[in-house]
């Protein structure tokens, strides 16, 4: 029988057991969940804010919902600049001072690398990185880190495949930006060409973000008689790469990164009848291509837009990019139910199965596991035809 | 109240902070001081000197990459990665001085100024790959205890930070103070006088840019031990005009200056982002906008520099007891 | 032969551009001895707002007029507003000025249209002059528009009477307020005019570099090499600078030295013909008597 002392003692015991519940759950109370970011609102890189404010925009629409589980979803997001030392500062304080849960969707490699140590040490998910570099995804020595989208050396593998099997004699100029991003493009492109085709390559080109223009790089792709053209550039540089290269006179089979598809900005800035023939390879969806048009996550995604953002926002890829981001993690806490603590969101957010987001091409889903990091791993071919993408070929895994 | 009493004070409270400030406030305050260091030798250069120079941030990239290059991939302990990384940053401002003789002002400004633009695309070159790790950057191990007293890492960082940063301020005062000093601020408001008095103005501009870039070395090799990371994209343009705002903000020619700069340029865009949470999160570009308006205030209000605000009130307090 | 004749020819049509803003700069530092770091930001913010009534539906010229006619009110109203009570205050506080003002318009612009690239239309459509493949219509016009403004601006100071006298206000400001000369909207004009020049860069490069917040940040360092290597006092100077600055630094990059290190390159030209020639190409000696 259960004495009144023993009964006492387990009242008494209940408070530290909830307690000590709660210091398993940094960040989390019966009413919040306190999820960190950083994001370059300022400085070079502020095109990519756009990611954040949409990030915000969306949470902000499921707390005003209700919530996921019955806890609002408070997102604090804070600008790095994209300067690493910022970005070490701005996340020791979500984590020290906001004491959030985790980080999530942190933009950029230098940002990401230089708090990768730091969270790992402490046993906080850093969750969905947003860049695409293949480093990081690493559940061998870093197994908080998660990645998120194909990382950029899958998709210059794929083009390498694409080129051997279409053009086998090609030869290559690569135009690339001269950080990690360009870098992971070439060194993508040589290992999916392989040793023996290495020598396809008889041009790489390298240019800073903090130049005017890369109209000089363009025409030394040319002059080195190149019939195929990669350019590993971002949106801005796309643009005037694709523009240039057609000024020219250039015939060379054009392939563009994934990040400077977006019909809207790109191709329009650079000329539609200029960025015919060009070749990508995409996850997700253009919202401004006709195809999508009656297309339901499309749909689902336009509300989002029209209801939270402006007009301008809805062709931005940065907006679809932070919609579907948003999506997956929101996916990841309603799964954890009531156990946020870290380590179940971690194994939560890796071991996800064949997961759609409105946003990404059919054929392509998000997986996870404890060995494989990278939750978009699948991409498809397209070309543009002046109005839209084509999609061609088969859904490729990388 | 003399100055050694309140220089006292300050020392002694900044000596006990890691045992009342939490690790990311220690960090802050560390950040600080790393900063001050830099000032104090962009001071030395263009306060006392008069040589404007809008690229110190590329001194403090060689001194950053420096260290983190010997301490990870030549094993070197932090406490000889610094000095020696901070010796070729000497010799780097040294030479430089040299072509630095030929521009005034203006000139001058714009030659640092490319220089600090061009700093992230050197670093970036991959033929020094092998060093510096390309755009993958250099990840720098935090240091161990110093003395092999019971510390953390945050502590041991900002302690560090700290007695490095006296030594360096007490040379600098006394270089200040000294005939070298007088000399120096000789040379920039007088340079032809000076001349006829025999100073020799080459050696000295080329020898102060020497100092003042191995200040900004050191500055930049602690700062690679502190964030534990170095890469490219910490050593842009708004790194070196950051350290302009911090001098002239602080106050040209002061050495408490340098600390009133670094407090600036480290918490103030902290402000700035908190003001416009006002704005809801359209306005997440707008801090940018607040920080210039300050800078315009700051300018406004106090047009030589916090210092030279307390150097007002300094005179206005003596002139009062004087009556 | 046809690369090297498309690299001159790039470089020519990016120098005309990096010409124009060295005006602008040269604008100011005439006016008022001070060089204006916040000039391309300024530039590209008026840029924003011929391109905010571009997608409004008004004509291009229409626009053209209307910002630089802005522009020139905006720059008259900072610098009496803003940069004028610094006027005694140490040099340096007013480039702190100057670079809050950066600050302020890049913010600025980011917020009101947005930080995504955006296309910007050119009055010069069409087929390129002489049926080229080296330069596109809208660089040869370009070209020109930098030619006309150079030609503008060197009449102005050289033939008018309020040329002299803003010259006059900045050299001497005491000796011209004897002889009547009102220095203080003098300098103001300067500004007006300095930030009118900018308009018209901005919309000049634009459909080139493609418009965005950070759009003038690369080209400035440019646009000041150009100015300082021919003379910062000098507006021809600055314009064979700006050129010279441009097809230099595409030569170098494409057939010496690699376009990895095309950035120091440029900073060793600059360093180097600093050293040799002081006061730039075209510059005036200015000998110090003791």
């Amino acid at each position: 029988m259960i004495n009144r002392r023993q009964l006492l003692a387990g009242a008494a015991a209940l408070p530290f057991v909830s307690a000590a519940r709660a210091a398993d759950m940094p960040g989390v109370t019966a009413k919040e969940i306190k999820i960190g970011q950083t994001m370059p609102y300022s400085g070079p890189a502020s095109a990519y804010g756009q990611i954040g404010k949409t990030e915000l925009a969306y949470f902000k629409m499921i707390n005003e919902q209700g919530g996921i589980n019955g806890r609002q979803v408070n997102l604090i997001s804070l600008d790095d600049g994209y300067s690493p030392p910022k970005t070490v500062e701005q996340t020791r304080r979500l984590i020290e001072e906001e004491q959030v849960s985790f980080m999530f969707n942190m933009l950029g490699t230098p940002p990401c690398l230089a708090t990768r140590d730091y969270l790992n040490q402490k046993g906080i998910p850093q969750l969905f990185v947003a860049t695409g570099a293949a480093t990081f995804s690493d559940p061998e020595h870093f197994k908080w880190t998660v990645g998120f989208q194909p990382n950029y050396q899958t998709e210059s593998a794929i083009f390498a495949r694409h080129i051997l099997k279409t053009k086998p004699q090609a030869k290559i100029a690569v135009l690339y930006q001269n950080d990690g991003f360009g870098k992971d493009y070439l060194i993508g492109l040589k290992a999916g060409l392989g040793e023996a085709n290495a020598g396809m390559i008889i041009k790489e080109a390298s240019y800073e973000t903090s130049e005017p223009t890369i109209d000089s790089q363009v025409s030394s792709c040319q002059g080195s008689g190149a019939d195929v053209f990669l350019i590993a550039a971002t949106p801005k540089f796309a643009a005037q790469a694709i523009r240039k290269s057609f000024d020219l006179g250039w015939e060379a089979t054009r392939y563009v990164t994934d990040v400077s598809l977006s019909i809207a900005s790109v191709m329009k800035a650079a000329g539609f009848e200029k960025a015919k023939g060009l070749i990508t390879a995409n996850y997700g969806k253009d919202a401004s291509d006709p195809r999508w048009a009656d297309d339901a996550g499309l749909k689902q995604y336009k509300s989002f837009v029209d209801a939270r953002m402006t007009a301008k926002d809805l062709v931005d890829s940065n907006t679809i990019y932070g919609y579907d981001a948003a999506f997956l993690l929101a996916e990841v806490l309603k799964r954890c139910g009531n156990d946020l603590s870290r380590e179940n969101i971690l194994k939560v957010s890796t071991n996800i199965k064949d997961l759609d987001l409105p946003m990404l091409l059919p054929g392509v889903r998000i997986n996870t596991s404890p060995t494989n990091y990278s939750p978009i791993r699948a991409m498809q071919l397209q070309t543009f035809n002046g109005t839209s993408w084509e999609l061609f070929g088969d859904v490729i895994t990388g | 109240m003399p100055a050694r009493l309140i220089w006292g004070a300050f020392l002694i409270v900044a000596a006990l902070a890691p045992f009342w400030l939490s690790g990311y406030h220690l960090y802050q305050f560390a950040q600080v001081m790393i900063y001050a260091i830099a000032l104090l030798g962009l001071n030395l250069l263009t306060g006392y000197n008069g040589q404007l120079s809008l690229g110190h941030g590329a001194f403090f990239a060689i001194g950053g990459y420096g260290a983190a290059i010997l301490i990870v991939k030549f094993g070197l302990p932090y406490y000889a990665a610094i000095p020696i990384a901070s010796l070729v940053c000497f010799i780097a401002g040294f030479l430089f001085g040299f072509p630095a003789l030929r521009l005034g002002g203006l000139y001058l400004a714009l030659a640092t100024f490319a220089l600090a633009v061009a700093a992230p695309q050197v670093l970036a070159f991959k033929g020094f790959d092998a060093y510096t790790g390309g755009s993958q950057g250099v990840q720098v191990p935090k240091p161990g205890p110093l003395l092999g007293l019971h510390m953390n890492v945050d502590q041991t960082v900002y302690w560090l930070c700290l007695v490095v940063a006296v030594v360096l301020f007490w040379l600098a005062a006394n270089l200040v103070h000294s005939r070298i000093g007088r000399a120096l601020v000789a040379i920039r408001d007088q340079p032809i006088a000076a001349e006829t008095m025999g100073i020799d103005a080459a050696l000295f501009k080329t020898i102060t840019f020497g100092i003042s870039a191995f200040y900004a070395g050191v500055a930049g090799g602690l700062d690679a031990v502190a964030v534990g990371f170095v890469s490219p994209e910490s050593f842009g343009l708004p790194l070196s005009l950051a350290f302009l705002v911090g001098i002239v903000i602080g106050g040209l020619a002061s050495l408490p200056g340098a600390i009133f700069g670094a407090l600036f340029i480290e918490f103030v865009p902290n402000w700035a982002d908190q003001l416009t949470v006002i704005f809801g999160e359209n306005a997440k570009a707008l801090p940018g906008a607040v920080y210039g308006v300050m800078l315009i205030l700051a300018m406004a209000l106090a047009p030589s520099g916090i210092a030279g605000l307390f150097r007002a009130l300094g005179r206005f307090v003596s002139k009062g007891s004087a009556l | 032969m046809v690369e090297f004749l498309h690299q001159l020819s790039s470089g020519l049509a990016l120098g005309g551009v990096y010409a124009i803003t060295a005006l602008a700069l040269v604008m100011i530092f005439q006016a008022t001895q001070l060089v204006n770091f916040a000039q391309g930001e300024m530039a590209m913010f008026s840029t924003y707002v011929a391109w905010q009534l571009l997608q409004n539906g008004w004509s291009y010229w229409a626009a053209f007029a209307f910002t630089v006619v802005v522009s020139f009110v905006g720059g008259v109203v900072i610098e009496r507003l803003i940069v004028r009570p610094f006027a005694n205050a140490p040099v340096l506080a007013s480039v702190i000025v100057f670079i809050g003002l950066g600050f302020i318009f890049n913010a600025l612009a980011g917020f009101l249209f947005g930080f995504s690239v955006q296309s910007f239309d050119t009055p010069f459509d069409g087929r390129p002059l002489f049926g080229n493949k080296f330069m596109s219509a809208h660089e040869s016009g370009s070209v020109m528009v930098s030619l006309i403004v150079l030609a503008l601006v060197f009449a102005f100071f050289r033939f008018t009477p309020l040329g002299l006298a803003m010259r006059a206000a900045a050299q001497n400001p005491a000796s011209a307020r004897l002889v009547g000369v009102r220095v203080g909207w003098m300098l103001a004009l300067g500004w007006g005019l300095a930030a009118a020049i900018g308009a018209v860069a901005g919309m000049m490069a634009a459909p080139i570099v493609y418009l965005d917040p950070n759009m003038m940040s690369g080209l400035l360092l440019y646009a000041f090499a150009g100015a300082v290597l021919g003379g910062i006092d000098n507006p021809w100077g600055a314009v064979v600078g700006g050129f010279a600055v441009g097809i230099v630094e595409n030569l170098l990059g494409a057939y010496v030295v690699g376009q990895e290190v095309k950035l120091s390159v440029a900073l060793v030209i600059i360093v180097g013909v600093l050293v040799v020639k002081p006061s730039g190409l075209f510059g005036r000696r200015i000998v110090a008597r003791v």
